[in-house]
């Protein structure tokens, strides 16, 4: 592909802390992506918005507030609202084992635990991505 | 429907996929903005540049909401740095426009700068035209921070604004020798902290200067953290809008601002048609390893490859 893979790093939810995002924000730029962060505190709604005027291959988002059961399956349904069927949503943070497969099932894509190396993200990525 | 009529129906994936595809150099882009360019010219562009941290983003997102309040459709263009060594970037404009995204009438986008010097990229040209068909009435372009006099903004903008802040010590010098002629309007913002007055003080001599011109740039105090005359701010760039279409000077700036995107067009394809040409048949590696062992010189080898476009 001879075009910078565009990822939106988000932070739903209301816990305060983005130093996972931003790591995984810098893994992403130094692989080449290009990296909209838009801090902390995004309702779904305007991770949508922002996924669609950012035109993005992906949508990473980081919780550690415990409330992705709901907000990840919401990002996922509203995109598909907007008609957005080649994004890749990707979630991270602390997820219990129990939680994954309601996840994936509700169309997440992948789940990346605390301690994945940022390789494992980008080669993910990489692999999966829908749009040539 | 098609990608063209969507965006003239205002379809904000149709404006975000176009953008996509002029960052790409897609053909059917190119053609979209050939066959609609005579619908374009009505957005008035405004370019916010200044140096890094100044608070370009949040006066954005101000002057923005002040728009929104009379109606106007905005779209934001958001530059910032592409990274040489990986060709990623991390665009973080929009933190600070987070209550913008939910507005229907505002498109924001980010860009990387993508080896582009000058604060813009390149496709941020096309951008522009693809957001004024998708019907903004205002268009902001917020550069890369800068402070040098190399900003490309000005060959983009109807109208730029710099933003400096209090206390720049000894950086204002630095700047001042670029941008007092490119800046249109001055916002001196985060009037909040102390030293603004000093700062609109040294703006305001070094106008004094050049005191011949006909419109002679204001200087504005504002805070864009606690909103504070944004109102002003907007007021006296809209006076610059209405200065430049009474006096037609528009007409003049936009045809300078074009002769530069022709040029840079022009370049572009030269550019490419040389690699392409340099690269062909291993010619460039022929041509070094003999210029290596002296028994070419670099002068001969270029005339060599140029020869080959000028067919
Ligand atoms: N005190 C004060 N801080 C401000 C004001 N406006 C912006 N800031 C802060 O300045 C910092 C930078 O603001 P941005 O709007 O991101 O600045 P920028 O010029 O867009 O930065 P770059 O795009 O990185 O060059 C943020 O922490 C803002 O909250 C202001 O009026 N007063
Ligand atoms: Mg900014």
């Amino acid at each position: 592909m001879n075009r910078p893979i565009r990822v939106l790093v988000a932070k739903p939810g209301l816990d305060g802390h983005d130093r996972g995002a931003k790591v995984i924000a810098r893994a992403l730029r130094d692989a080449g992506m290009e990296v909209i962060y838009t801090g902390l505190r995004q309702t779904p709604e305007q991770i949508v918005a922002a996924a669609v005027q950012e035109d993005v291959d992906v949508v990473a988002m980081s919780l550690l507030s415990g409330a992705h059961n709901h907000l990840f399956p919401k990002v996922v349904n509203l995109l598909k609202g907007e008609g957005v069927d080649d994004v890749l949503v990707l979630g991270g943070g602390v997820i219990p084992d129990d939680d994954i497969p309601f996840l994936l099932e509700s169309g997440v894509e992948a789940i990346f635990t605390p301690g994945t190396p940022t390789k494992d993200v980008i080669d993910f990525i990489n692999t999966n991505i829908k749009r040539k | 429907m098609d990608i063209q009529e969507r965006l003239l129906k205002r379809d904000k994936r149709a404006c975000a996929r176009l953008i996509s595809m002029l960052e790409n150099n897609d053909e059917e882009a190119i053609n979209i903005i050939k066959r609609l360019f005579n619908k374009t010219g009505s957005a008035y562009v405004i370019g916010i540049t200044g140096p890094p941290g100044s608070g370009k983003s949040t006066l954005t997102d101000r002057l923005t909401k002040e728009l929104r309040k009379e109606g106007k459709r905005v779209g934001i263009l958001a530059i910032d740095p592409t990274s040489p060594f990986s060709g990623g970037a991390i665009l973080g404009d929009r933190i600070r426009m987070s209550d913008l995204a939910l507005d229907k009438d505002v498109f924001i986008r980010s860009m990387g700068t993508r080896g582009f010097l000058g604060g813009v990229s390149k496709a941020t040209w096309g951008a522009v035209k693809i957001l004024d068909m998708y019907g903004c009435d205002y268009i902001f372009i917020e550069t890369v921070g800068v402070g040098q006099s190399e900003i490309d903004i000005v060959k983009m903008a109807d109208t730029v604004l710099m933003v400096l802040i209090p206390n720049m010590g000894d950086d204002i010098q630095a700047i001042k020798a670029g941008i007092m002629e490119i800046a249109d309007v001055f916002a001196i913002n985060k009037s909040d902290l102390d030293g603004a007055d000093k700062t609109k003080m040294e703006i305001e001599m070094n106008l004094d200067l050049n005191e011949k011109k006909e419109y002679r740039p204001p200087v504005v105090k504002v805070s864009a953290q606690k909103n504070e005359d944004i109102d002003i701010l907007l007021r006296k760039l809209r006076d610059h809008e209405k200065y430049l279409k009474d006096t037609e000077l528009i007409h003049q700036i936009r045809q300078r601002n074009l002769k530069t995107e022709i040029l840079q067009l022009a370049e572009e394809e030269i550019l490419r048609m040389i690699m392409d040409k340099a690269y062909e048949n291993d010619l460039l590696e022929e041509l070094s390893i003999k210029v290596e062992k002296r028994e070419e010189n670099p002068y001969t080898a270029k005339e060599k490859i140029v020869a080959l476009i000028k067919d």
